[in-house]
């Protein structure tokens, strides 16, 4: 492979990297070493403390500047021949727009979200430039090619399903100790930190049956003069015992459950302790805010250790004291962000105490920031051998050998004696809504569904489109963009509220409409079909889409190897996905299943060795290399997509 | 257990891996003692990762002056139009490294690997040697084994777009997680020597060409007195004739070792890069296994071929 004629391929690429994080840094790194002679990188991410264990262009002087950048000066200290463009921005900025694309020889991908996955994988489509994508996490990771037109694109297949958890397990039935945790962050902080109007399940009434106003006041409202230790005591005696309390007056509830114990600030702390948890102020008055910590101010050091009720309690008090004296500018706007050390604190302390009230095994802080923060497990090893990987493919691309392409799967237990596993890259997806002109299906009341609707539930979410635009036959009837006149954005504004049976020209069943993204030049047909009712469980948008997840037709070839043959297992194994890296969201009601995917061809199925089948391991078909948040299933992207 | 806990700066620092292997284990790590020698691409990748994941010390040995080659395969040495001012190739890694993680402590060691004596090994858990003579891997290996304490040996080498990597973990136990119970396992590691030594027709059918074909290279180099990688399109005659010796000693089919797959590894002798951070890769997590006791180790060789894309593992013992 270290051909003269590899080497020339090499030398006359432009490549594009998107993600200059765990996977980049490595990437980067190998480019340069082989010969790479331009190289545009595109990160918006600025380095933090925990990426330099593996990010090792970066050092703890850099923590704060833009990754791309600094990724740059590392590599040109030993390369300083070679071009390297950084682009310190959002791959979905319009910048980068299909001509931008076109002038790259190749597109690598590290990414760690599936928005910004897709959104390249579009641009690569449109701009017909062949595309490397990767994914790690842990001692597991894998390498696929996307050319078009000869092997899949990205979203032929359709892709593992955000976790799920339906709201009455959250607000009331936890079972599971991530259950306290997402009540904790997207419920209780949220109430606590976050903007106050937005849509919130947590009860909030001291008390629903009473009609009097005085009595259904929000018990978030801090009372004028309200001294911050009786209003945190409040919030306390009222979602840890309060609402537990009236939960159990529904017998019917807890029929066939534990019932769940209420938990009031007296019962836990005796007015002595409580009274020194609130004696804060001089201990943390040198302290910046960025370093603010409850558990350094109660002597707690160690984040392995599980805290007791009665400590999670005083964790907390101070912090709660802490972020209303120290950081009161924030109230109001906050979200959860898992580098907020503060914000950390208050989600355990929280989730644990409604742990403790269900009977559910207390965590760590350690292991209950990993829950909320979704942080993906990340080692420099695995990250070195993808980057690697994807050079090699990379170079074969270069050198026009798409027959030659594989994808490779990076095993923690081998599989017939492989830990590094080539398996041939599948045809296109003929019915893919992406890559091939397939039509969908959308059935929805066409006389209650807005516009809006339809927008958010399936343009944006399911379509993952940025810039959208639709028509129906030739006249508009929604776009998004930064030259429209005042008039265009009033009409588009009154449409998204119209439902579609009223809309100028009418959406109705057996209409088609078009709906296309300029930016990523995808245009797909819609086939409406109109229908009356849906199941508010099992179909929780009031529509649905089809043939956008549906799993592609599977090719019976290797049907019969079952049980014992030399390909079961890691055909099998292949697409599953890890449970750890999903991203966890609550859906209305019910869990939506991932459908185990299509089984995959080894690429030299004639070599039998019925070897050690039993240990394969399941490998992720869609792996993060840094977590992505916990969202309500409305919240449609707070992934932080590069 | 105070003693014991990991620093706050350490838990900020590894957060995102002791999520994949645990504090027990990032607190083993913080107490081992590496030994790394002959720092080309291959092994400069593996220190990178070691350093990253947080042992204790890492003990450089290479004293070749630095050469423009050497230079074009080491992100670790910044471009140097003087060769990096007289310093041999272990200073310079030593500085890069050291500023990689400034909880390691980084140092080199001077001389010629082979006049190391036993007890020099003594104060590391694991030796990792690179780019070595065929004697040179046997003596590092036995002086290793000459110890009473339980001391890793690993050889990694790359060739054009192929690499091998060998383990010696002597006798190895360690706890086997299956589903939700443990299973305590021991593992009896051939050594180098041992291993080599087996008769190819008792070895396993399927093999990886590539052990074939390196022990062929290896060989070679050792009867032409070469240093390792000091071979050229000139020499592939003769060792194709090697090859065909062996094979008959052996009684192999000659075809095991493909002459298109010698010609790669004679003529193109230099690391090529991506296949350097891949062999690196899996050597890290390797000793990261051996380290914490956790995890399958790889026995007893490990092939990786870029022309295939295949990372294979080959049990060669007798056991």
């Amino acid at each position: 492979m270290t051909s003269g004629q590899h080497l020339s391929a090499i030398k006359g690429a432009k490549v594009l990297m998107v993600g200059a994080g765990g996977i980049g840094c490595e990437l980067l790194k190998t480019l340069a070493l082989s010969g790479f002679q331009d190289i545009h990188i595109i990160d918006m991410d600025t380095i933090e403390v925990s990426n330099l264990n593996r990010q090792f262009l970066f050092r703890q002087s850099h923590v704060g500047q833009s990754k791309a950048k600094v990724a740059r000066d590392a590599v040109l200290r030993f390369r300083p021949q070679i071009s390297i463009t950084p682009y310190h921005a959002n791959v979905k900025d319009p910048d980068f727009n299909v001509d931008f694309f076109k002038q790259f020889s190749v597109v690598l991908n590290g990414l760690d979200n599936l928005d910004a996955r897709r959104h390249v994988n579009r641009l690569c489509l449109a701009a017909d430039v062949p595309l490397v994508e990767s994914g790690t996490t842990g001692f597991l990771g894998q390498v696929t090619v996307h050319i078009k037109g000869q092997t899949e694109c990205y979203e032929c297949q359709p892709k593992p399903a955000p976790k799920t958890y339906p709201v009455c397990t959250i607000t009331s039935t936890p079972s599971k100790f991530v259950h306290c945790i997402v009540w904790a962050k997207d419920l209780l902080f949220a109430k606590l930190f976050g903007d106050k109007n937005q849509d919130n399940d947590l009860n909030v009434r001291s008390n629903e049956t009473a009609s009097s106003s005085d009595h259904s006041e929000d018990v978030f409202e801090r009372k004028k003069d309200e001294d911050i230790e009786q209003y945190a005591k409040r919030i306390y005696d009222h979602v840890f015992g309060h609402n537990i309390e009236s939960a159990l007056s529904n017998e019917e509830t807890w029929k066939n459950r534990n019932k769940p114990r209420p938990i009031y600030v007296k019962d836990v702390l005796s007015d002595e302790l409580f009274q020194q948890n609130g004696n804060a102020d001089k201990m943390m008055e040198s302290e910046n805010l960025s370093s603010l910590s409850a558990m350094g101010y109660l002597g707690l050091k160690n984040p392995q250790d599980i805290w007791s009720l009665k400590e999670n309690s005083r964790v907390f008090f101070a912090a709660l004291k802490l972020f209303f004296s120290k950081r009161q500018k924030e109230i109001g706007n906050l979200s959860f962000d898992k580098d907020d050390h503060l914000a950390v604190e208050v989600v355990t302390a929280a989730a644990n105490i409604r742990a403790a009230s269900f009977g559910i095994p207390l965590h760590s802080l350690f292991e209950a920031k990993g829950i909320a923060g979704n942080i993906v497990h990340a080692v420099a090893t695995t990250n070195a051998i993808i980057a690697g990987l994807i050079v090699i493919e990379a170079i074969k691309v270069l050198q026009n050998e798409a027959k030659n392409c594989r994808m490779t799967y990076c095993l923690e237990h081998p599989s017939r004696k492989m830990l590094l596993m080539p398996v041939e890259p599948f045809e296109p997806n003929k019915a893919c809504y992406v890559c091939s002109e397939t039509p969908l299906l959308l059935e929805v009341n066409t006389h209650r569904a807005k516009l809006r609707d339809v927008v958010e539930k399936i343009v944006t979410s399911k379509l993952g489109m940025n810039l959208p635009l639709i028509t129906h036959g030739s006249s508009l009837l929604y776009e998004v963009g930064d030259d429209l006149d005042a008039d265009m954005v009033a009409n588009y504004a009154a449409n998204l509220e119209k439902v579609l049976s009223e809309l100028p020209y009418a959406i109705t069943g057996g209409t088609t409409i078009t709906v296309e993204d300029l930016q990523q030049e995808l245009v797909c047909s819609i086939n409406i079909k109109h229908r009356e009712e849906f199941d508010e469980e099992k179909e929780p948008d009031g529509m649905v889409l089809h043939g956008w997840t549906q799993a592609p037709a599977v090719e019976k070839k290797d049907a019969a190897a079952t049980n014992g043959a030399s390909t079961s297992t890691t055909s099998k194994s292949a697409p599953n996905i890890l449970e750890d890296d999903d991203e966890l969201t609550i859906l209305e009601s019910g869990i939506e299943t991932i459908s185990s995917g299509k089984k995959r061809k080894l690429s030299d199925i004639s070599t039998p060795e019925p070897l050690e089948e039993k240990r394969a391991k399941k490998v992720p078909e869609h792996v993060d290399d840094d977590g992505d948040v916990i969202v309500m299933l409305d919240d449609v992207t707070k992934e932080n997509s590069l | 257990m105070s003693g014991e806990e990991l620093t706050e700066q350490e838990t900020a620092l590894y957060d995102r891996q002791i999520r994949v292997w645990g504090v027990d284990a990032q607190r083993r790590l913080s107490k081992s003692h590496i030994f790394v020698s002959g720092l080309k691409g291959t092994a400069v990748e593996f220190c990178k990762n070691i350093v990253l994941a947080g042992v204790g010390s890492l003990t450089l040995n290479d004293d070749n002056p630095v050469t423009p080659e050497a230079l074009a395969a080491n992100f670790l040495i910044p471009f140097d139009e003087n060769m990096g001012g007289g310093g041999s190739l272990a200073d310079l890694c030593c500085d890069s490294l050291k500023d990689f993680n400034p909880m390691v402590h980084v140092s080199v060691e001077k001389g010629d690997l082979s006049s190391f004596g036993v007890d020099f090994f003594e104060k590391f858990d694991i030796v990792v040697i690179s780019c070595c003579s065929l004697a040179a891997k046997k003596s590092v290996n036995e002086k290793c084994r000459k110890l009473s304490k339980k001391l890793a040996f690993y050889s990694v080498d790359c060739r054009d777009s192929c690499g091998e990597i060998f383990v010696d973990l002597q006798k190895y136990c360690y706890v086997k997680k299956k589903a939700d119970e443990t299973d305590e396992c021991q593992l009896d590691y051939p050594s180098f020597e041992e291993a080599i030594a087996i008769p190819w027709r008792s070895l396993p059918k399927r093999v990886s060409k590539l052990y074939f074909a390196m022990r062929v290279v290896e060989r070679f180099e050792e009867v032409e007195r070469r240093k390792p990688g000091e071979t050229s399109i000139a020499d592939l005659a003769n060792v194709l004739k090697l090859r065909n010796e062996l094979c008959l000693a052996h009684s192999l089919n000659e075809s095991q070792i493909p002459d298109t797959l010698l010609e790669r590894l004679v003529v193109s002798t230099k690391e090529f890069p991506p296949v350097s951070a891949i062999l690196g890769g899996i050597l890290g997590q390797e000793v990261i296994k051996a380290i914490s006791g956790k995890g399958d180790p790889l026995k007893n060789f490990f092939f990786f071929d870029a022309v295939d894309g295949k990372g294979v593992i080959e049990d060669i013992s007798t056991s």
